[in-house]
């Protein structure tokens, strides 16, 4: 289909938007429309100018010039609620919940019913049930405060949230980037249920197996401008991901070294915790990648916190280079060589008000400090190598970390435990939400990590990369390592297998969980 | 069900702990005093409770849209200057004028009689309330943080206290103060209703006293629909994650207006009651300052996180009376006054400490930041 054409039976389309934040461009000139019943991915680098997009298009900023048209008629929505009026709803990748509400509550938060003026708790309750059975996830009780449910069912709430604004234009933004592998499912059910019944659907991924398996059409964008819509089946992966970044990418996963048996280095016995980890047994050797897979929270993430000492009531047994350690806090895991660039990147791995340079350093002040002050001049080197290594794309070190693109502000997190020197580096899901040219350099730093004798725990949401980047990959069901993968058993296959614990029972897979 | 039942005490295990620890201490307390469980003491408890319940009702309402409001005891005392002149009761009126650097203004005469006082106290209440809207635009159209929003304002309202009442004086209309300060019994034979309070069926509670009514009938017309409005629900949604409340496209200016002038208005009642029973108006800058402090206490100790997000005015106004049954002890107990405030200190300290006893359960540490 020609875009003229598309332009004829759009839903909402964007003609000549451009956007500039103080002077820097987002959006140039952006002519861009979708259809009701489609699912329409829009696909970009970090950068690429898709949130800017997005945010436009749900109110939140509003465009230095070009007109939008929802419908026939031109609209411009000068806050989100304006757009969620017209039926344009956004679910965003900073979630937008209330941590301190239920579920319930958050679920009809901007227009709860009501009985006597009064919001009615019951009527809501029930909503929310409704909402939350439509998506296929009961098992949230609508009473819960969304601060005590882990992440991916935050995300299932904000689904519903959405749904129960009755979009006729849904956007998602890396809205499935938290979810299991079995919310995915249903979330993808219901994004079909609601392509039936005539819903535009935008959809922002940076996974394209995902893009792949659901958008009828997309759109890339890179350096605030649109430069191609194509129908499904049109442009293979590699065209697409050529498209994203201008130019040619060799192989997407650096090449595995054929490896002799490594010296071992994080040995972990019988590792257990309050019933969510169940006598864990597994060896890091110097210079491994080991992945840790499965589906979400069967205790992935409370496996790298136990290790960094975070949790208290560990027992079992932990041996870094031979030496027993038992890390009752970071502090002392640090000191022991042990980093964790951890799930949260925003509260747990920065602090966004403080400069670059000030984030960068914070882990390693005693490398970089004589007695009780820092030294200047060691902290300005030890900052330069640093934003030179990982090609760190900065204005300068001192802007608040919080003006970096998602990308960069991993790479930040990421190279202040570098800075600290770590023998044992332990990774919870580092690549999420960020643009591929990025995973591709943390894929690279990674294996050349490795290669200098760090012994890497890396758990990930997506399996292709645990495939492309790890030696050997360990699946963790219901607080148990069930199964390790190596080699040629490495496939998707076997990880979705062995995840949902299917053939835990054979006895080849009993022995590798204790090998 | 049971279920449902066990994440509602979990979820408000403040206020429960708040209610608890009341309740232990008040038992304690009667058990303690000659004249216990008499509906006597009951009435003077009230009355000294009844101030810095509201107080504390006031300051909880900012601090769920987190942000602190240190002018609660200025308006407190500012409208109790107010009251000391519009609630005399004098029969044919009372005459106002302004007194500016020495030039005198007349402002015509203040209605007198029954009418009259319920004017003043309307007038009062408004006072209040427009005091803390007055807060509330100046957060909200100023940018500036509450916490020295309040500050300076508080110091404004303090002045204008001052201006009213350079040294304490004023008076309040005898029967209100009678009617309003003692059991319902009391209040019936002043304003004549109910057989002068003696009909057979009022009997059985003209012993509560007015004070514990008030604070009931307030928390019921005015807290509870408030927390179950749509504006309620946004005060608690901007103190949890404003801007997710702003991307939920909530009226999130509204709701910070709303909850300083909530604030203004509980103020207001506490320094109208005030005046009332003390039967004058008094510019006690120490006294403000101390009834913002305990408010904040009572806040603390009702369950309510000074974070913002979570808690009930329910539970401050336990946490309010937490404060102040610790003071009734020194009365019982014989403690010398000099040592009180220590022991104030102590005990307050103690009360914080239950409500953070949760901590030493938590396995994952990191959930202690969040």
């Amino acid at each position: 289909m020609t875009d003229a054409a598309l332009t004829q039976s759009a839903f909402l389309t964007l003609s000549g938007i451009s956007k500039r934040y103080a002077g820097v461009r987002a959006l140039e000139g952006v002519d861009f429309a979708c259809e009701r019943g489609k699912i329409h991915a829009v696909l970009g680098e970090n950068g690429a100018g898709k949130s800017t997009l997005i945010k436009i298009i749900a109110g939140v900023v509003q465009p230095d010039s070009g007109t939008m048209r929802l419908g026939g008629s031109e609209v411009s929505f000068a806050t989100p609620s304006a757009a969620n009026a017209a039926g344009v709803v956004c679910i965003f990748q900073e979630l937008s919940l209330m941590p301190d509400l239920s579920v319930a509550d958050n679920i009809s938060i901007a227009s709860p019913p009501r009985r006597f003026g009064l919001i009615d708790a019951r009527a809501q309750r029930r909503r929310a049930e409704q909402l939350l059975a439509e998506i296929g996830c009961e098992d949230v009780n609508p009473l819960m405060r969304v601060r005590d449910l882990p992440l991916s069912r935050r995300q299932v709430v904000e689904i519903a949230k959405a749904l129960g604004k009755k979009p006729q234009l849904l956007i998602l933004d890396e809205a499935t980037s938290a979810l299991t592998s079995a919310d995915v499912e249903k979330v993808y059910a219901m994004l079909a249920r609601l392509k039936a019944e005539g819903v535009a659907i935008l959809y922002i991924s940076h996974r394209m197996h995902e893009v792949e398996a659901l958008a009828d059409r997309a759109s890339v964008f890179r350096n605030g401008r649109h430069i191609e819509t194509f129908d499904k089946g049109r442009r293979s992966t590699a065209d697409i991901v050529q498209l994203m970044i201008g130019r040619d990418i060799a192989a997407q996963y650096p090449p595995k070294p054929a490896r002799e048996a490594p010296k071992p280095m994080l040995d972990i016995e019988n590792l257990s915790w309050d019933k969510r980890l169940d006598r864990i047994s597994l060896r890091v050797g110097a210079g491994e990648i080991v992945g840790l897979g499965g589906l979400d929270g069967q205790g992935q993430k409370s496996l790298l916190l136990a290790l960094f000492g975070v949790l208290r009531g560990v027992s079992g047994q932990v041996t870094v280079e031979g030496r027993e350690v038992h890390p009752g806090s970071p502090a002392a895991a640090k000191s022991v060589g042990i980093a964790l660039v951890p799930e949260d990147r925003k509260t747990e791995g920065l602090m966004l008000p403080m400069s670059i340079a000030d984030n960068l350093v914070i882990a390693s002040l005693d490398a970089i400090s004589r007695g009780p002050l820092v030294d200047r001049a060691r902290e300005n080197e030890a900052i330069k190598r640093a934003i030179a290594r990982l090609q760190i794309k900065i204005g300068a070190p001192g802007d608040a970390v919080s003006t970096l693109s998602g990308g960069n502000q991993q790479k930040v997190v990421l190279a202040k435990w570098l800075m600290t020197d770590p023998r044992i580096i332990l990774l919870n899901d580092p690549t999420r939400g960020i643009d591929v040219g990025t995973k591709q350099e943390l894929y690279r730093l990674m294996r050349e990590l490795a290669d200098q004798g760090a012994a890497i725990l890396f758990y990930s949401t997506d399996y292709d990369e645990l495939i492309g980047c790890c030696d050997r990959v360990a699946i963790m069901y219901d607080g148990r390592i069930v199964r390790e993968l190596e080699g040629d058993e490495l496939t998707e296959t076997n990880i979705i297998a062995s995840a949902l614990n299917i053939d835990a029972a054979t006895p080849d897979a009993a022995g590798a969980a204790h090998a | 069900m049971l279920d449902d039942i066990a994440i509602r005490v979990r979820q408000n295990i403040g206020i429960v702990t708040a209610v608890l620890l009341f309740t232990v201490l008040y038992l304690l307390y009667n058990f303690a005093h000659p004249r216990g469980f008499s509906s006597a003491v009951l009435v003077q408890n009230g009355d000294e409770i009844f101030a810095l319940a509201m107080l504390a009702m006031a300051q909880t309402v900012p601090v769920l849209a987190s942000g602190l409001d240190l002018s609660v005891g200025a308006v407190m005392t500012m409208v109790g200057c107010f009251a000391s002149y519009l609630l005399t009761g004098a029969a044919d009126g009372t005459p106002l004028h302004l007194d500016i650097f020495g030039l005198q203004l007349g402002l015509g005469t203040f209605p007198g009689g029954v009418s009259g006082i319920l004017l003043g106290i309307v007038v009062c209440l408004a006072t209040g309330t427009l005091a803390g809207f007055i807060n509330g635009c100046i957060v909200v159209y100023g940018r500036i943080q509450p916490i020295i929003a309040t500050l300076a304002t508080g110091a404004v309202y303090i002045g204008i206290a001052l201006f009213l009442r350079p040294t304490p004086g004023g008076k309040i209309d005898e029967d209100l103060n009678w009617a309003m300060t003692n059991s319902l019994g009391d209040f019936a034979a002043t304003v004549h209703i109910f057989d002068d309070g003696a009909a057979s069926w009022f009997a059985p509670v003209a012993w509560i006293p007015v004070p514990f009514v008030l604070l009931i009938l307030i928390a019921l017309v005015v807290w509870v629909p408030f927390r179950r409005s749509v504006l309620g629900r946004a005060v608690y949604a901007v103190g949890s994650a404003e801007g997710a409340a702003y991307m939920s496209g909530l009226p999130i200016d509204r709701a910070k207006i709303a909850a300083f002038t909530l604030a203004g208005f509980f103020a207001g009642c506490g320094g109208l009651f005030l005046a009332i029973q003390t039967s004058s108006g008094n510019a006690d800058i120490p006294q403000a300052g101390a009834y913002t402090l305990n408010s904040i206490a009572s806040v603390v100790i009702g369950g309510t996180s000074l974070l913002g997000g979570t808690g009930s005015a329910i539970g401050s106004i336990f946490g309010a009376m937490v404060l102040r049954v610790i003071s009734f002890f020194f009365r019982i107990f014989d403690i010398a006054p000099l040592l009180q405030p220590l022991f104030e200190g102590l005990i307050l300290l103690a009360a914080v400490s239950i409500g953070a006893l949760g901590v030493l359960r938590v396995k994952n540490t990191l959930e202690l930041f969040r």
